[in-house]
């Protein structure tokens, strides 16, 4: 995973509340055995429409999406980290974001923040009044700040140092083999198992 | 450990399972089984490849082709999908992992392959790249959906971090009206408590409705947690559990058995013990429902009719009118007047036995409405055999329904089954998001009754309106 002090940059406002993963990535995409070329894929269906935010060209370029309410929903699909990650998108703000997609960002160090529904809300209005606006997110110190705003958001210590230091969560992990290998030893004989 | 602490099953199962716990951590939990497929998995093998890494535990993982695999012989697969299922059978050979390809007679979807094969037990941790994992907490174990490179470090370490989940409890007390499936009540459950109504939580389920469902009514029901926002659901494992789980291919045996039910009896919550939040729901109050929207929780019952979004509470008005939009549904029509184009039973909510058995005594002796296109997937290969032993499949097939093989199929549209843009389908499935079962498709989620008794009448219906 790469590690992430900072994310400095434009926003895009998607004012929606339960956006979820078919929307981020529809299901045809899915069907890839790499990691990478979902990019195109990014909101394929709502692209279409003329309208539609990201269609927009006052917000190209932009790094940061500021979505409603638990955004990520539905399909456990990493794809959809993927797609934004490649889409130029290195962290997401919302309310709340749903738990599977949280987890799946911290994997890739797309920077998940959460903040109060106010905070989200305030941050969509000055996006919308100026989309040149800069906003700076800074994973060391948890805070969101942009022209009139400055709020602080939650990410476990755990998070907190993998996404800093860009750790191998597996390597990490594998640091407690001894442990892992205990617990094994304890572990019911009648538990199923696919070796027979 | 304080022996007088009051824990609930969720509790219990967590704990036991915890291999390391650390303040500022989550914990390390161990799995149990690790349940594989095609399609969220190909870069979590390439993450072992690359970093020269191996399966922890093979015996501990199972693999099946369930998303992506066409249901009919006759279907020519696109090159991207071959390329898919040849990782998976590539992989799990590599690695040594027990695989159930495209054409094994034990194949099928995921989460309906593993409790057949007695893999999925009480108290277990079971995982999977699939949301809809939380199904296996019909047995009382912990099951939830992960991501893949989740799935990348379960399969290198047989373990996950992860936080400790809230509980919740939702009671539904009663006796479930006729005609009111397991569909059904979680349906209702989600109505009422919304997309978000789980959230951090696992959600225990129980109650005399609860307690009255058979093992595959009880998977209906927890497999649709996550669309209540919830991290898994649980119901406390008893004697209808021992009895679908005893024989089977992978379930204790001998002494063992004896040694691991009364282990299971101690799993059910404590008396007195504290849920964070509860719920209770009146059975005899449910009614079948008929999703209207493009969430799961935009839901009425089959008697009702569509909703006008500025009679909604102002929060929900906006993606309301959104949802009837993309729906084409005009506010104040009829549900039972809404026609629609096809019709499909099957994904890992509403595809088992039961199920079928359900759908096939409705349409006995019927012919599907000209015009509408009905669909018939068994949730596994097994699934189907049985159907077959029983004639269910010459009933179907009498009816106009097609008649497939195993797979996820229409659920999600990865195969060629979906939905052309604007076709609008009546779906024993569990999301109706927009595009779900083909780009521009309209998804209504319905029990298996109400499913095969719209095919029947052409427009939404249950099986007492069928003349
Ligand atoms: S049937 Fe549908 S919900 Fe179930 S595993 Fe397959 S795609 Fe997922």
């Amino acid at each position: 995973m790469r590690a992430v002090q900072r994310v400095v940059g434009r926003a895009l406002p998607l004012d929606r509340a339960n956006v979820d993963t078919d929307q981020i990535i529809p299901a045809h995409w899915l069907k890839r055995i790499e990691r990478t070329g979902y990019g195109a894929g990014l909101f394929e269906a709502w692209r279409r429409d003329p309208a539609f935010v990201m269609n927009d060209l006052r917000y190209a370029g932009a790094s940061i999406l500021i979505a409603g309410a638990n955004f990520g929903s539905g399909s456990s699909r990493e794809h959809a980290v993927w797609a934004l990650d490649e889409a130029g998108f290195s962290a997401v703000i919302a309310p709340r974001l749903a738990e599977i997609f949280r987890a799946n960002c911290l994997k890739s160090g797309l920077v998940p923040v959460e903040l109060a529904a106010d905070e989200v809300t305030k941050l969509l209005g000055l996006v919308h009044d100026d989309p040149r606006i800069e906003i700076t997110i800074d994973v060391e110190r948890r805070t969101v700040e942009a022209p009139g705003l400055r709020a602080t958001f939650a990410l476990d210590d755990h998070a907190h140092v993998r996404l800093l230091e860009g750790l191998d969560d597996i390597a990490v992990t594998l640091a407690h083999a001894d442990e892992i290998t205990a617990y094994e030893a304890q572990r019911a004989a009648w538990l199923p198992s696919l070796r027979d | 450990m304080v022996a007088a602490m009051k824990r609930t099953l969720a509790e219990k199962v967590w704990d036991r399972h915890v291999v390391r716990r650390a303040t500022g951590e989550p914990d390390l939990l161990y799995i149990d089984l690790h349940l594989i497929h095609e399609v969220t998995s190909p870069q979590a093998f390439e993450g072992l490849r690359l970093a020269r890494r191996r399966v922890r535990r093979p015996d501990l993982t199972l693999a099946t082709m369930d998303h992506n695999v066409p249901t009919t012989p006759a279907t020519p697969v696109d090159d991207i999908s071959l390329k898919q299922m040849e990782a998976m059978a590539r992989n799990a050979r590599e690695f040594g992992i027990r695989l159930y390809p495209m054409g094994a007679p034990e194949q099928g979807i995921v989460h309906v392959i593993s409790p057949q094969l007695g893999l999925t037990e009480p108290g277990m941790t079971i995982v999977c790249g699939d949301s809809h994992t939380a199904t296996h907490g019909a047995f009382g174990a912990i099951a939830f959906g992960i991501g893949t490179s989740e799935v990348e470090h379960v399969l290198a370490t047989q373990t996950l971090w992860a936080g400790r989940p809230g509980t919740m409890a939702v009671t539904v007390e009663g006796a479930l009206p006729r005609g009111v499936w397991a569909k059904d009540v979680i349906l209702g459950i989600i109505a009422r408590i919304g997309v978000s109504g789980g959230v951090g939580a696992v959600i225990e389920y129980r109650g005399s409705a609860i307690r009255g469902l058979s093992m595959e009514g009880r998977m209906t029901i927890c497999n649709m947690s996550i669309e209540a926002g919830a991290r898994a659901g649980m119901i406390a494992p008893d004697d209808v559990t021992f009895a679908y789980v005893e024989k089977r291919k992978h379930a204790p045996k001998g002494a063992e058995w004896e040694r691991a039910l009364d282990d299971w009896r101690a799993l059910p919550t404590d008396a007195g013990a504290h849920h964070d939040r509860e719920v209770r729901i009146d059975a005899s109050k449910l009614r079948p429902y008929v999703s209207w929207g493009t969430n799961p929780a935009q839901t009425v019952t089959i008697d009702e009719r569509v909703p006008d979004p500025d009679a909604l509470e102002p929060a929900l008005r906006e993606a309301a009118g959104r949802a009837l939009r993309y729906m084409d549904l005009t506010p104040g029509t009829p549900i039972r007047d809404i026609a629609v184009d096809a019709v499909f039973l099957g994904s890992c909510t509403n595809a088992r036995i039961e199920d079928l058995r359900v759908a096939g005594d409705v349409v006995r002796g019927r012919r599907v409405r000209a015009g509408v296109r009905a669909l018939v997937v068994p949730g596994s290969m097994l699934v189907k055999a049985q159907a077959e032993r029983e004639g269910l499949d010459r009933l179907f097939r009498d009816a106009g329904f097609e008649w497939r093989d195993a797979g996820c199929s229409m659920c999600l549209g990865m195969n060629p089954d979906i939905l052309g843009p604007g076709e609008r389908c009546a779906s024993t499935s569990n999301r109706n998001f927009e595009g779900r079962q083909g780009p521009g498709g309209r998804t209504h989620l319905v029990s298996p009754a109400v499913a095969a008794a719209t095919a029947i009448a052409g427009h939404f219906a249950l099986p007492e309106d069928l003349a």
